[in-house]
């Protein structure tokens, strides 16, 4: 596809979507991401992102506090419209 | 967490099954299952522990139509892997206890994130009904449901219901009825794993067929053991031959992306019923909790909102809870021992010494404490019910950092404001084993009720107008000492590690009067409970001391300890009498006021603060308080430490830091004052 691009959930701006692509967590983390509605192809939004400190994110509607390190390894494409 | 699988069965069966059909309420957090518990079974529910653990359990039983139920309310979990002891405790209960029917309670207004854990539940073999809980949120939200279309697609009973306006209680009580007198085995709409892992999954079911221990469905067992669960994994490598676990395990090492795959496949499932369900989704408009956040999740703002959240409830605590508890200690426990002497005139003195010194003087006081603790209660009541406690979590996660600990670990220091214990055994939210280890040595720190108690009825008396300011100096300090200790014990126990932050913001909603009343109810019942055996007996004990042997106080066994610790306390600018007062807060903090009231024999007329502002110098006061904020963890507080770390070493070790540090910090301020001339 084309205006697709790939990085970390952690570099999401705020109020952009993007599309989860993999995991890089490690297995207990990501099972508890996929309860809580992170799973490949899912679509996240960003809430807030200020850049530095903990991140939030709106997935199948509910709104998730990530920790940076957590989110840096959430890879996402991003959508640019 | 425990490491080692839990035998539900073979522990205690805390339920009394005579025929009473068994309920259980599951559901993920945040989806108001708690008010539903309320509702059904209002007053009679007791709280307790689920066995082995140190997760709440709640229980109750209710009358409906003539007939009784019993109702269990399993922890809050978003799956039913073991992530925590949560999960564990919520499906061991399920498959071993084999409740009658299970309610899944789901969120209305987020149905797609709720119903994974229906996704899971229905895979069990206990009949489920679910209840729709929130409707009126969902409303709110603008988004339609139709229930009646997702009973059809799930092929399980679905009842709308809003448990905060007691709406639709009735018609799901009518439902799980008819579930329990229907014998016929519904077939709900299983969700299925993503095609491209058919095959692995039946590759695991084929080497584990006859081996799965009961009372495991095979087919969860095989899903749970592809998705990496550490205590499924556990119970099959027992099971298994060992040829048959090497066999599972090359499987599963070659696909250990199969939990994706899984939770994909719940989630395409959970697509298809929401799809039919959801007429009309939620309409892109700013909402509530959108705008609260601009302000309460803000890096700066934040923070500001959350002192201001805790300014509000000290403020609260020295203008509505200190002069009902002076009124109390004053007219009430005063006037008690007024009447008990009067009664006592001609009774042996021994027994007027007792009643009036030992048990009045001390419980009668220590009751006095409640309306402060009613007032921590109710406002952390209030602030969790919200949604605001995940806001909190979030905006002080960079400054818990500093300690290599995330924004999940202030929870439990929170609560530590209310009380040490709970905020002990709430550190269980914490996922990692080191971070959650950190948390319980640091969250004595916290100055909890009861030191705010003693800090409450002593900086007045020693301070008068600038009480407050000591007293905000005070918790600044403790808390300065929190961050300093914490970032120190990290870097030297643990080498700088640090866990995940991954917390769900709920919604904020409008605070239920009755969940946050019931609540309020339970803390305050088991701290008078306290207070009536363990602090009264520890009054007795106390005034017992200082009269024996030979009925005087002078040469009593409690001055022959204080004068035999003298030395040090006299380091830290206190006579024996202080120094007997901080020993004696061990069995439980206020105690350190009950035991002034002792040694200073307190007239009902001439109040002890008084008698105190007269006796000592401002530079031994300041260092009493001190010694208060941060002595030896109560005994209530170190048991319950012990239970966690279930390690005595721990223990001893939070014990000795703490005694070192009062007296180095003790000590320090007291020669500081006197150096300032105070």
């Amino acid at each position: 596809m084309i205006n697709m691009r790939r990085t970390s959930l952690a570099e999401l701006p705020t109020n952009e979507r993007a599309i989860i692509l993999s995991f890089a967590n490690g297995r207990p983390e990501t099972n508890r991401l996929v309860s809580l509605g992170f799973t490949p192809g899912a679509n996240v939004d960003m809430t807030q992102n200020y850049g530095h400190g903990p991140l939030i994110v709106t997935v199948r509607g509910a709104r998730v506090a990530l920790g940076r390190v957590e989110a840096a390894k959430i890879f996402v494409k991003r959508d640019r419209e | 967490m425990s490491d080692l699988p839990i035998p539900m069965a073979s522990a205690t069966p805390l339920i009394i099954r005579e025929k009473m059909p068994l309920i259980a309420l599951a559901g993920q957090p945040n989806v108001g299952k708690s008010t539903l518990f309320n509702l059904l079974t209002g007053l009679n529910q007791h709280v307790g522990n689920w066995p082995g653990k140190t997760v709440e359990r709640r229980e109750g039983t209710f009358t409906f139509e003539d007939h009784s139920y019993s109702l269990v309310d399993l922890p809050g979990t978003y799956s039913l892997t073991a992530n925590s002891p949560e999960e564990v405790i919520a499906r061991e209960f399920i498959l071993r206890e084999q409740p009658d029917v299970v309610v899944a309670v789901v969120n209305a207004a987020n149905l797609e994130r709720s119903l994974y854990l229906v996704a899971e539940l229905v895979a069990l073999p206990t009949p489920i009904v679910v209840a729709m809980n929130m409707m009126d949120v969902a409303a709110q939200e603008g988004i339609r449901v139709e229930p009646e279309v997702l009973e059809a697609a799930l092929s399980v009973p679905v009842v709308p219901v809003t448990a905060t306006r007691s709406s639709g209680a009735r018609d799901l009580m009518h439902i799980i009825e008819e579930t329990l007198g229907d014998c016929r085995r519904r077939n709900p709409s299983l969700p299925e794993i993503r095609p491209d892992h058919r095959e692995v999954l039946a590759e695991i079911l084929r080497q584990i067929a006859g081996q799965v221990p009961s009372p495991y469905p095979a087919n969860w067992v095989a899903l749970k053991l592809l998705e990496g669960d550490a205590e499924i994994t556990r119970t099959m490598q027992i099971a298994l031959s060992q040829q048959k676990w090497m066999a599972v395990q090359g499987v599963l090492r070659q696909h250990d992306d199969a939990l994706l795959a899984i939770a994909s496949g719940r989630y395409e499932w959970i697509g298809r019923m929401v799809r039919a369900a959801v007429i009309q989704p939620k309409i892109g408009q700013i909402t509530l909790t959108k705008r609260l956040d601009d302000w309460a999740t803000h890096p700066f703002w934040g923070l500001v909102v959350l002192a201001g959240i805790l300014g509000l409830v000290f403020w609260l605590t020295f203008t509505v809870g200190s002069p009902v508890q002076n009124w109390l200690d004053t007219q009430v426990v005063g006037g008690l021992s007024q009447l008990a002497s009067d009664v006592l005139v001609n009774a042996p003195s021994w027994l007027k010494g007792l009643v009036v010194n030992g048990v009045l003087d001390g419980a009668g006081a220590v009751l006095t404490f409640l309306p402060i603790m009613v007032i921590f209660f109710a406002v952390f009541g209030l602030l969790e019910d919200m949604g605001y406690m995940a806001r909190a979590a979030y905006v002080m996660d960079n400054l818990m950092h500093l300690m290599g600990l995330h924004g999940k670990s202030f929870l439990p220091l929170f609560l530590g404001f209310g009380c040490n214990v709970p905020a002990i055994m709430g550190t269980r939210v914490i996922d990692s084993k080191p971070a959650r280890m950190l948390t319980i040595l640091i969250a004595p720190l916290v100055p909890c009720t009861a030191r705010m108690a003693v800090v409450a009825f002593l900086a007045p008396a020693f301070f008068g107008p600038k009480a407050l300011i000591v007293s905000w100096g005070l918790v600044l300090f403790s808390l300065i000492i929190l961050v300093l200790s914490g970032s120190v014990l990290n870097r030297l126990i643990f080498k700088g590690q640090r866990s995940a932050f991954i917390m769900e913001m709920p919604l904020y909603h409008i605070p239920n009067a009755r969940t946050i009343g019931l609540l309020v109810w339970q803390r305050s019942l088991s701290f008078v409970k306290k207070a009536g055996t363990n602090i009264l007996a520890m009054a007795v004990v106390i005034w017992a001391l200082s009269v024996l042997p030979n009925g005087n106080l002078n040469s009593s066994y409690l001055v022959q300890f204080g004068k035999f610790v003298e030395p040090v306390g006299r380091w830290m600018g206190l006579d024996w009498r202080l120094t007997v007062a901080l020993i004696a807060s061990f069995p439980a903090k206020e105690n350190a006021i009950a035991t002034m009231g002792v040694l200073f024999g307190s007239s009902p007329n001439a109040g002890l603060a008084q008698t105190l502002t007269s006796t000592f110098s401002t530079a031994s006061a300041l260092s009493f308080l001190v010694a208060t904020m941060l002595f030896i963890p109560c005994m209530a507080t170190v048991a319950v430490i012990r239970q966690e770390t279930k390690s005595w070493g721990w223990t001893l070790l939070n014990i000795g830091i703490f005694l070192a540090m009062t007296i180095a910090a003790s000590g320090g301020v007291y020669h500081l004052a006197l150096a300032f001339g105070l």
